[in-house]
């Protein structure tokens, strides 16, 4: 997943613009190369935003913000760090950074799933709508905030102000919590929980043990949650 | 939005090329503060007994001569001036403080940047690109040196209004974000006896360091009690005589990434900063937390 092979397209940022190669990943939603690797990315913003095909992508370095923002159906690895906004309002597809992932990690997010083998900063799925994301590390304040669809798991600590006004978004952390936001609790793993979570960690290749965590979400006190429209969740 | 780039040398060879680096890192930030840009370089200590001061006149060609020989028949002896755009360094046989009073009350016309044993501040409006030629600041040596691009929210653009402001004797603050509450804070500064000269914001958290530390705060404990009194947005990077300091606001609205190699320890408000040092790739890369005081000194590098 995600590990171009060695006949990939290079595509050096060094030498080449990111509007040129956005293009030409964009254009290879038509035919073209399906797997790429870039070189040289040196914190450059947007690199591979807006891909719209099942590509096979490797970056070698550390990217800046909103790296493979809005992403469909691509499976994309970063072998270094990213900036603010990875993969913001992610589709589908699979996003996987080898570092740390700064502020913002898969916010608003509707689908795919997003792995940060380090650590996610503040605000990590920040009004997801239905990605699932997990993080090795931790997490920083205000993760899940407004979070309405999907899964977060931490398998290191979370900061302040977890899942604060949640909707329905599953968190699962291993770790500690420093304070959980308004209208987030903890709740029992029922068996659906306790599956979602050992079918991500596996997904993610996350070797740990879904006993291990904890698990949150809305109280339902704050939003007006109606048992008809579960369905919608 | 505003850029940072902080740049500290952990071996002589660096040092030699600093100049060079911070050059290249401030170019990078550019786009975040095409306004105006300003560095802060740690260089050449004065002799003992004597200090340095970096004086800056909006006057095009203005004559330093007449400056540097008051100063050496009034304090017995001078170097300089080394002149750089609109700047200009005299080495001076007394204290700092006495140096910069003496020029405040005998050449008004001038603006007094920085004063101390190390520090030599340089600031401009303009492009920051065009900042680093003019000012040569490619050739320049340093221990470690701080840079600022500024895009202006709170106060006009000016020499004066850009950043960094110097906070005390060899000290200066650059500050990426926007305070609320700096009108009040600084009447309150201004009645503590803390001279500030513009009516930036960023400005404000200098003086307030200042003040800080004249009360007898360390640099850690300034920056840890202004999380209680300043109010606003931050990113600040803190240049010392023997290295810089960095603090987030606890709700980290601005940006900040750090790294470390064996030549060198870099901050920056975005990694494309730091990818063009050399053994960038290598390096170790963190992002601070935010409400926590990190800092670089010499001797426990």
């Amino acid at each position: 997943m995600g590990t171009a092979e060695q006949t990939a397209e290079v595509v050096d940022l060094s030498e080449t613009s990111i509007r040129e190669l956005n293009q030409r990943l964009h254009d290879a939603a038509d035919g073209g190369p399906q797997a790429w690797r870039i070189t040289h990315p040196g914190g450059l913003h947007a690199i591979a935003a807006g891909i719209n095909a099942p590509l096979e992508i490797d970056i070698d370095g550390h990217v800046g913000y909103y790296c493979v923002g809005m992403n469909k159906e691509a499976n994309v690895r970063i072998h270094g760090s990213a900036g603010v906004g990875l993969a913001e309002n992610i589709m589908s597809g699979t996003v996987i950074v080898d570092g740390d992932a700064s502020q913002s990690a898969a916010a608003t997010g509707r689908g795919g799933l997003v792995v940060v083998r380090g650590n996610a900063a503040a605000r990590c799925g920040i009004s997801m709508k239905g990605v699932n994301i997990v993080v090795e590390g931790n997490v920083g304040h205000l993760s899940a905030f407004m979070a309405q669809k999907g899964a977060l798991v931490v398998c290191g600590d979370a900061g302040e102000a977890l899942g604060d006004s949640i909707y329905e978004t599953h968190l699962y952390v291993r770790g500690s919590v420093a304070e959980l936001g308004a209208d987030c609790i903890e709740k029992d793993f029922k068996e659906f929980h306790t599956a979602e979570l050992t079918g991500l960690l596996a997904e993610a290749g996350v070797d740990a043990d879904p006993a291990d965590f904890k698990r949150y979400g809305s109280a339902r006190q704050l939003y007006n949650f109606n048992i008809d429209n579960a369905d919608a969740y | 939005m505003c850029g940072i780039a902080g740049l500290f040398s952990k071996s002589s060879s660096f040092e030699e090329r600093l100049g060079d680096h911070l050059s290249d890192m401030l170019i990078q930030m550019a786009d975040r503060g095409p306004d105006s840009a300003g560095v802060a370089f740690y260089r050449n200590p004065a002799p003992s007994g004597s200090s340095k001061l970096t004086l800056f006149s909006p006057e095009e060609g203005y004559d330093w001569d007449p400056i540097a020989s008051e100063l050496s028949s009034a304090f017995g002896g001078s170097n300089g001036p080394e002149i750089r755009a609109s700047h200009a360094v005299i080495v001076v046989q007394t204290d700092a403080d006495d140096a910069g009073r003496w020029v405040i009350d005998n050449h008004p016309e001038l603006r007094l940047m920085s004063a101390g044993q190390t520090i030599e501040i340089y600031k401009e409006m303009g492009d920051p690109r065009e900042f680093v030629e003019r000012f040569g600041l490619r050739e320049l040596s340093a221990t470690h040196a701080l840079g600022h691009t500024r895009m202006a929210t709170e106060s006009i653009v000016t020499t004066e209004h850009s950043h960094p402001f110097s906070t005390g004797l060899d000290l200066c603050l650059v500050h990426n974000g926007s305070l609320c509450n700096h009108n009040r804070l600084r009447e309150q500064l201004r009645r503590e006896g803390i001279t500030i000269q513009t009516d930036n914001d960023s400005e404000v958290a200098a003086a307030y360091l200042t003040w800080k530390m004249r009360e007898g705060a360390s640099l850690t404990e300034a920056l840890e009690s202004g999380l209680d009194d300043l109010d606003g947005f931050f990113t600040f990077a803190v240049g010392t005589a023997d290295g810089f300091a960095v603090l987030r606001d606890p709700i980290a609205c601005k940006p900040a990434v750090m790294s470390e190699s064996d030549d060198w320890v870099a901050m920056a408000s975005e990694y494309r900063a730091i990818a063009v040092l050399p053994g960038a790739e290598d390096a170790r890369v963190w992002e601070p937390d935010p409400g926590q005081v990190y800092i670089w000194e010499k001797e426990k590098v």
